[in-house]
């Protein structure tokens, strides 16, 4: 009989039977390894977390109250046997790739990642392993991304060219992740950085936690609009076309996000402009950071999974489609939050979910 | 080429018309003469001719990828556009060209007599020295299929802007058969039409509907308010046809459908009628099928359009008539700027004359007093075999394009019945990726039948919320179309049915649309076949 594999996909998420814990559950569980902390990894209502330091103050701001243990990278913790580090995935602040082992055996979970080095979130390090669970939202080789140098520059002559015109400027990106990394690069010699209250508590709380921002002001209801107009505007996906937008009238906005290399998903949301910046890595990204590990086998958890799957088997990996509710195919659809409620929600989540149909015997083939 | 990539780029980083506007007239006071001509033709529709076919095209830039075909394939069904797609897998090049559009376009032209061998060389070459931002407009020029987002007026709006040139006199002048290789910038803005061309339609002029949506119906009562006195309209029946000018000039005949196809042969029957109307006479008017003297359903019609050969046995089972609506050119004088009414009796004298009244009809005029009495008369439009009525204002001109205030179409409620969605496949443009293209069902028994498809009528936000929907509950996946599990229940509705051989349903929709999510109802009581089949007697 084959040996049961140290990491299976469940109902509840990814689950290590041996050390008796989760990674990125997303029902209620006893004990939960996270990630990092956008609301499709990191769910309310688990007994226990383990994530990063530097997701520490994000996790409390948005789950509340939890019991949550938080470690370094490179820090290991025992579970019931089996051994568990956070390596640095490079997608948003306190991002971790998990790596789990039991008797020589290793997999790692990707969680989500990027390989470039974005100035502020710790570049990812690739970690050899076994099996590999990685994602794959852009894993289509028609997402390549520029370098951020390149992508920044426009953003900010954009944002010149926009004063120089007396248009106000508005830039969408999600609150955790992409507005701190545009923050960082963005040129100040222009103006002021103003924020959306939902950018500024999750900056406010990065700040808690030590991280070192550039100087940002919230937007209330006591801000001087012609001062706002003179700066820009960091923005949630939530906000675009809200009347908060809107009292910033005439402006040009803007959307960050890797869905903008397409002309048809650049033109549906309807921005003036779409920066192509992401922190999910691009197609030769991912499957350099899989080579890397230098794996026996990979599981897709979301993104275009069955086209990357076929392509990485084609290539000579051992790859495997595993059915998550990380992610969307394209999150940018839905208001950000709208996902989360959306999957909560969903009286028919579990009757969707196929999950780990050919698992065991890919997991007993290793042993 | 790079003014010309760059202007697509510009017009796609704005949704506001009044930039719009300046964008192409940058572009256009930055280009050579030769380059705004091309522009005009490729906005207005007028493609070069395909010189390498899109097979070999997407072959060769399938090698030039690296790529499998398969996922060549798969990331055209994410991009929603073959030359995006092609663009963005090509490796990005360093080189560089300072081809302009004409040259580009010239060199296009010339592979005319080359050899499969020569013409992949030369596309090899050419996309070795474009960036991708170039690459995607060129492969635009090679594949056809320009769409912009651009309408026809605003590029007209930013012409006339920098010539100085009305607007209208402009329109009219781009109508019809013209080369941008012969056609040149400084004809188009001469202050005297500089150009002879006796086969130039004039631009249409196009309703508004009077009631926005179908949703929003207007009582007789507020049409009245909205238009004021009855005295002051004519109505007509609006007929489901091919919309068409009909012109005679210098003993030759010419007839334009609406999207500017010249379709004179298409219809060889009209040819007498038309040779015998005096020189110098452009009539407007909509071609039907007509049996004993009766229209028939628009369905007719579609079973001759786009033959190559009209058979005999096409002629005889579908033969087609013009409904008259009006007179433009009268003697070889634009009469555009006559009143209606003038143009009317203009247009009842020519008709009253011809020795073909079986094809070349009139679109008789309906009489009401009130529009009371006319919103009665027009629930007899289906009856009619027509969509509605049109009410014209007695004292209007002919004007052009689309506009506001003198000419409205009072339409009659679509058809409507619940569906149940089984099928979905991704859009294209801008609703490349998503789930946008569906097909609906009927009950027949306890099998769902599909019947139609439909495309519009979901807002955005609706839209993502069914491609959501489609992600998580997808049966089955044949190519690119998804079995879905059938749940959602919509109105669709549509403006007229006929039975149908090709269809499995045995009927066939005219403009099937969307007409609302019905979240408030089960599958199970979605509308059967039969109610549907119960449609075709009215």
């Amino acid at each position: 009989m084959a040996k049961k594999p140290l990491l299976e996909f469940t109902n509840s998420g990814i689950y290590c039977a041996r050390g008796r814990f989760y990674i990125d559950p997303w029902k209620p569980v006893d004990d939960a390894v996270i990630t990092h902390a956008h609301a499709d990894h990191a769910y309310v209502g688990h007994k226990h977390y383990l994530a990063h330091h530097l997701s520490k103050e994000i996790l409390l701001y948005r789950l509340g109250q939890i019991q949550l243990q938080t470690v370094a990278y490179g820090e290991t913790v025992m579970k019931n046997g089996v051994k568990i580090s956070l390596h640095p995935a490079g997608h948003v602040i306190g991002s971790a790739q998990i790596r789990v082992e039991y008797q020589g055996e290793v997999w790692v979970v990707s969680g989500d990642y990027k390989l470039e080095d974005d100035g502020i979130s710790t570049p990812f390090e690739p970690v050899p392993c076994h099996h590999f669970i990685s994602e794959c939202t852009f894993g289509m080789p028609v997402y390549t991304w520029k370098p951020q140098v390149q992508i920044f520059e426009d953003i900010n002559n954009w944002w010149r060219s926009n004063l120089h015109h007396g248009v106000a400027t508005v830039l969408v990106g999600y609150s955790l992740g992409k507005a701190q990394r545009i923050l960082q690069n963005l040129d100040l010699f222009n103006g002021k950085v103003y924020t959306h209250g939902v950018i500024e508590n999750t900056n406010e709380a990065l700040r808690r936690n030590g991280v070192l921002l550039n100087p940002t002001e919230r937007i209330t209801a006591d801000s001087v609009k012609e001062e706002v107009r003179q700066g820009i505007i960091l923005a949630p996906p939530s906000s675009v076309g809200t009347p908060w937008m809107r009292k910033f009238q005439p402006y040009s906005f803007g959307y960050c996000s890797g869905w903008m290399a397409i002309r048809g998903a650049k033109r549906r949301r309807a921005a003036d402009r779409g920066f192509v910046l992401s922190d999910h890595a691009d197609w030769n990204g991912l499957i350099s950071a899989i080579d890397a590990t230098g794996c026996e086998s990979v599981y897709l958890t979301h993104g275009y999974t069955a086209t990357f799957s076929r392509y990485l088997n084609e290539i000579g990996f051992d790859a495997h489609e595993v059915h998550t509710l990380y992610g969307e195919e394209d999150p940018s659809n839905l208001p950000e939050g709208e996902a989360f409620n959306e999957l909560t929600d969903n009286p028919n989540a579990n009757k969707v979910l196929s999950i780990g149909e050919d698992l065991s015997e890919a997991g007993g083939s290793v042993s | 080429m790079k003014a010309f990539a760059q202007l697509f780029l510009s017009l796609d980083e704005t949704n506001k018309t009044n930039e719009k506007v300046k964008v192409l007239k940058d572009y256009f006071n930055t280009v050579p003469d030769t380059d705004k001509m091309h522009m005009l033709a490729l906005f207005t529709g007028r493609k070069p001719k395909r010189q390498i076919n899109s097979t070999l095209v997407r072959n060769w830039a399938i090698e030039a990828s690296h790529i499998p075909t398969w996922l060549f394939e798969e990331s055209y069904h994410v991009v929603g556009d073959l030359a995006e797609t092609m663009a963005l897998l090509m490796p990005e090049t360093t080189n560089s060209s300072s081809k302009t559009l004409t040259d580009w376009i010239a060199e296009i032209n010339a592979l005319n007599d080359k050899t499969e061998a020569e013409k992949k060389l030369w596309l090899l070459d050419s996309w070795a020295m474009l960036d991708s931002q170039e690459r995607f407009v060129f492969n635009k020029l090679l594949t056809g299929s320009f769409r912009v987002g651009v309408s026809q007026n605003l590029v007209i709006k930013a012409l006339a802007d920098i010539s100085g040139v009305a607007a209208a006199v402009l329109t009219h002048r781009i109508m019809g058969s013209w080369l941008p290789q012969t056609y040149q910038y400084a004809q188009l803005i001469a202050e005297q039409d500089a150009a002879e061309n006796i086969s130039r339609p004039y631009p249409f002029f196009l309703a508004y509907p009077i009631q926005e949506t179908s949703e929003k119906q207007k009582t007789p009562a507020e049409v009245g308010i909205a238009l004021g006195a009855a005295a002051d309209w004519q109505a007509e029946w609006k007929w489901d046809g091919i919309r068409a000018q009909l012109i005679k000039r210098g003993g030759e005949i010419f007839i334009w459908s609406r999207g500017e196809d010249l379709a004179t042969e298409k219809f060889p029957e009209l040819h007498p009628f038309l040779h015998a109307l005096p020189d110098g006479t452009v009539i407007d008017g909509e071609i039907l099928s007509f049996q004993n003297g009766q229209p028939m359903p628009f369905n007719v019609l579609q079973t001759r359009i786009g033959r190559k050969n009209l058979s005999r046995k096409i002629l005889e089972e579908s033969p087609v008539a013009v409904i008259a609506y009006d007179c433009l050119e009268y003697k070889g004088e634009d009469i555009r700027s006559k009143t209606q009414s003038e143009r009317r009796l203009v247009l009842e004298q020519l008709q009253a004359a011809t020795l073909f009244p079986e094809v070349f009809r009139i679109s008789a005029l309906i009489n009401f007093n009130t529009w009371e009495e006319l919103g009665a008369i027009r629930e007899q439009s289906r009856a009619m075999i027509a969509e509605g009525v049109m009410l014209k204002r007695k004292g209007a001109a002919y004007q052009v394009g689309r506009r506001r205030g003198d000419w409205w179409k009072w339409k009659i409620d679509p058809l409507s019945v619940d569906a149940v969605m089984i099928y979905a496949q991704k859009g294209h443009g801008r609703r490349a990726d998503l789930y946008t293209d569906y097909t609906f069902a009927v009950w027949d028994g306890d099998k769902l039948v599909p019947f139609a498809k439909a495309y519009s009528g979901l807002t955005d936000a609706e839209v993502n919320k069914v491609d959501y929907f489609i992600k998580r509950n997808t049966i089955e996946k044949f190519g690119p179309v998804r079995t879905v599990k059938p749940e959602l229940v919509f109105e669709i509705g549509f403006e007229g049915i006929n039975k149908s051989t090709r269809h499995k349903s045995g009927i066939a929709l005219r403009f099937p649309r969307i007409l609302r999510w019905r979240h408030d109802k089960p599958k199970e009581e979605a509308d059967t076949l039969e109610s549907l089949k119960a449609l075709l007697g009215e």
